[in-house]
Order: structure tokens, then sequence, then C-alpha cells
């Protein structure tokens, strides 16, 4: 460690490296274990905001959608706060009673795990 | 002969993904390690295109056949079996010539690791770098696997790789050996931590090898670290991740206790108690 990285840690301007490496680590391995590049996430989360809006008024600056990874499981986490229901047709409403409506500004976790391993490109045993 | 008795030999993959983490390093102080702890023990140079067991094990200029060989038929197994000389438990089965790539299969592999494992208790293979044909060939006969890492961001990524294609392969148990590392960078975490890595790896931790000038030393004589009983600290991680192999309990060792001076001690203690850096 240098000199000037020792005073700017002391000073909490500058993580130690190690610290961010593991952070660089956990999300580039939650998307190659996923398989899914930052421009399909992007265009992902979009297309997730977008549904999620016809249901319920979201703050789009807040709104997160990201990969996480634990112990080699991905999961999809969406982090939406909530502003309030948008008054539903009593159709949908029923649909989507089923999971209980949360509070005007809570903010909703959806978890999905995804496949925690990408599968092989090669078939076994190709005789020739 | 006294094949039929004895347990299946156990077919242990040493793989890394990236290039040059001391895969090649730990295959051969495993093979005189174990050796030495009297287990029968066959290492196989899967790495075809860029061979080096034979050198890092000073067998260079014994070899007479090869794999290649073997599989063609043109001289028995014996023949091509090179016995360490101050190991006798030990043999190496070398790499044939670079063209074997161009039509080893996965069935080969298995074939000759077959042959192989009827006289021994454990067959390593030191595989090539790499996710591709290589890789997939080295694998094929492959029971468990020992991957090998250093605590960087592009080998830990890589490794990543390599776990997730052995785990679809069903090989198991996989284990993690973390190479190179230094343990003062670590305590002022300018590196990943011992932690950091099998959490993000998410596999049993089989061994810590430190960085250790001795390693370079061993390689230009051609006699791995664990055959002179040399007390250096790789020596004895490696003796250790053998004993582990055999399911001896060995405790992990501490790489902060091989840290010294006040000064380093000092700021450790003014670290964990501030937790201001
Ligand atoms: N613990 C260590 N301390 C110091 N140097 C080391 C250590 N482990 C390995 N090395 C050095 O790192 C280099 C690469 O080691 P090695 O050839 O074993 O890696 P490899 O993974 O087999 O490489 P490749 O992918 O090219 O086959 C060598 O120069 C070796 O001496
Ligand atoms: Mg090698």
């Amino acid at each position: 460690m240098t000199l000037f990285d020792f005073i700017q840690r002391l000073l909490g301007r500058q993580k130690p490296s190690g610290t961010m490496a593991k952070e660089r680590l956990q999300l580039v391995l939650a998307h190659d274990r996923s398989d899914l590049n930052p421009e399909l996430l992007e265009q992902m989360r979009r297309e997730i905001l977008e549904v999620v809006q016809r249901y319920v008024e979201i703050d789009i600056e807040e709104g997160d959608v990201s990969l996480e990874t634990e112990d080699r499981v991905t999961a999809l986490v969406a982090n939406l706060p909530i502003k309030r229901a948008r008054p539903l047709p009593a159709l949908v409403a029923a649909a989507v009673g089923k999971a209980q409506a949360p509070g005007p500004e809570t903010p909703q976790e959806l978890a999905v795990p995804l496949g925690s391993e990408p599968a092989e490109d090669q078939s076994p045993a190709d005789p020739d | 002969m006294d094949a039929v008795t004895s347990a299946p030999a156990r077919i242990i993959l040493i793989c890394s993904g990236k290039g040059g983490v001391g895969k090649t390093t730990l295959t051969a102080n495993l093979g005189i390690a174990l050796a030495r702890l009297g287990e029968r023990t066959v290492v196989l140079d899967a790495d075809f295109g860029l061979r080096n067991l034979d050198l890092l094990l000073g067998l260079e200029n014994r070899i007479v056949y090869t794999a290649q060989e073997v599989l063609a038929e043109t001289c028995r197994l014996e023949q091509a079996l090179v016995k360490h000389k101050q190991e006798p438990n030990l043999a190496l089965l070398p790499a044939g010539n670079p063209r074997m790539l161009e039509w080893l299969t996965p069935e080969d592999m298995q074939r000759i690791v077959a042959m192989v494992a009827e006289r021994a208790d454990f067959v390593l293979i030191d595989c090539p770098a790499g996710i591709e044909d290589g890789f997939k060939n080295a694998a094929a006969a492959a029971r468990e696997a020992i991957v090998i890492t250093t605590p960087e961001v592009s080998a830990v990524r890589d490794a990543d790789r390599v776990i997730g294609l052995l785990n679809t392969r069903g090989v198991a148990p996989v284990q993690l050996v973390l190479n190179r590392v230094r343990p003062r960078m670590m305590a002022s975490q300018e590196m990943l931590g011992v932690e950091d890595v099998t959490d993000i790896l998410a596999l049993p931790l089989l061994g810590l090898v430190v960085e250790d000038e001795q390693v370079i030393v061993s390689t230009n004589r051609g006699e791995p670290l664990t055959l002179n009983g040399n007390g250096s600290p790789a020596a004895r991680a490696y003796q250790n991740i053998a004993r582990r192999l055999r399911g001896e309990d060995v405790p992990l060792e501490d790489p902060s206790k091989a840290r010294k001076g006040l000064r380093a001690r000092l700021m450790n203690k003014i670290r964990k108690t501030t937790g201001l850096f």
C-alpha cells in the first residue's frame, strides 16, 4: 500500500482493493453464471418495470432489477418501491389479489432463482 | 496382482481455467507427497500442447514412450510409465506429441486412465489451461477434482467457469486450493481474503499455499519441494494437502500467523478494533 492509498483509506475515500475485488467479482459472476449480458438484463429490467407499472405506480428512478449470486445460486432480485396501487379493474384485482397487497411506499422484493449452472454445449460421446 | 483386492483408485483432475496459477506445480508436489505417504500414485500429463510435468519432476530425460504409444498400442503401459528414482511409489505417464491434440478424444482419455487406475491408489491428472477440448478430454475420466486459483479477480472468475463445467459433468467432490497467498496483503485487505474466495466459489477449502520463492528454486532443480522434506511454507502446505486428500484431519494453516513484524501486527490490531480501514 502506498502512503497515498493509506491516507485515502484513513479518510474513508477509498475502499481496500481486496474489498473492491470481491464486489466486482460478485457482480461479474452473477452475470457469468446466468449467461445474461448487461444489455439483455437492461432490456429485461425495462420490460419488468413496464409490466409492474400496469398494476401499481412505482418509482422508476428507485426501481432496481439486478442479479445476485450466493452459494452458486443466482437470483434475479427486483426492488421496486411502490407509490400506490392503481385503481384496477375487478378482474385484474382478483388475479393479483393472491399476492398480498403491500402498503404504499413498501419496497417489494421478488427473488426468482435462475438455473445455477449453464448447460454444456457439447453432446456426450459423439462417435466418429 | 493385488489390484483385484484394493479399493478403486481416486482419479483426481487438477484444473484452474486460467493458465499459470500453479496446476503443474501442485500435481508434482502432491504426487511426491502422496507417494511418500505410501500411496501408489500416477501423475498423468494431460497438457498435451505444452507438457511440463516431466520437467518439474526432473524426469524429462527418462522418457522413452508416452501416452501416445500406449493408445496406439505400440508399447505396453509399463514401458511408458516413468518411475521416480527416489520415490518408487510415483510414476509419470508423459504426454505425447502436441499433434495428439488433433485426434485425441474423451474416450481415449477414459481408456488410458482406466488402464493406469488399475495399478494405482491415486491418479492425478494435470489439466491444461482453458475450458475447451483440452479441458474436456482431461476431465472425461476424472471422478473428483481440485480447482486451484490465486486470490485475483481473473483467476477466480475463470475458476468459477470451470467449477460450473465440473458440476454439470457430475464430477464430485470438487475442492479448492488457494495458491500464491500473500499474508501481508491479505491482512491489509489489498488482496481477496481466504473467506472471500471460498464464499464466492462455494467450495470446501483443501489447502492454502503461500507465495514462496522456494517453489521456483525447486522447479529449477527438477525436485519438487515435497521431495526433500524441506521445511519451507509451501512444502508444508503441499504435504498437508496430500494428507487431507487421504482423509486425515489436518487443520488449515492460518496465513496471518506467518506474518511477522510488530508494525504489521499493530496495524492489524488497530484495523480490527476501530474498523477504520
Ligand atoms: N506458491 C507459489 N509461490 C511462488 N511461485 C509459484 C507458486 N506456485 C506456482 N508458482 C510459479 O508460477 C508459475 C506457474 O506455475 P505452474 O506451471 O505450476 O502453473 P500451471 O497452472 O500449471 O500453468 P499452465 O496453465 O501454463 O499449465 C511457475 O513459474 C511456478 O514456479
Ligand atoms: Mg501446467
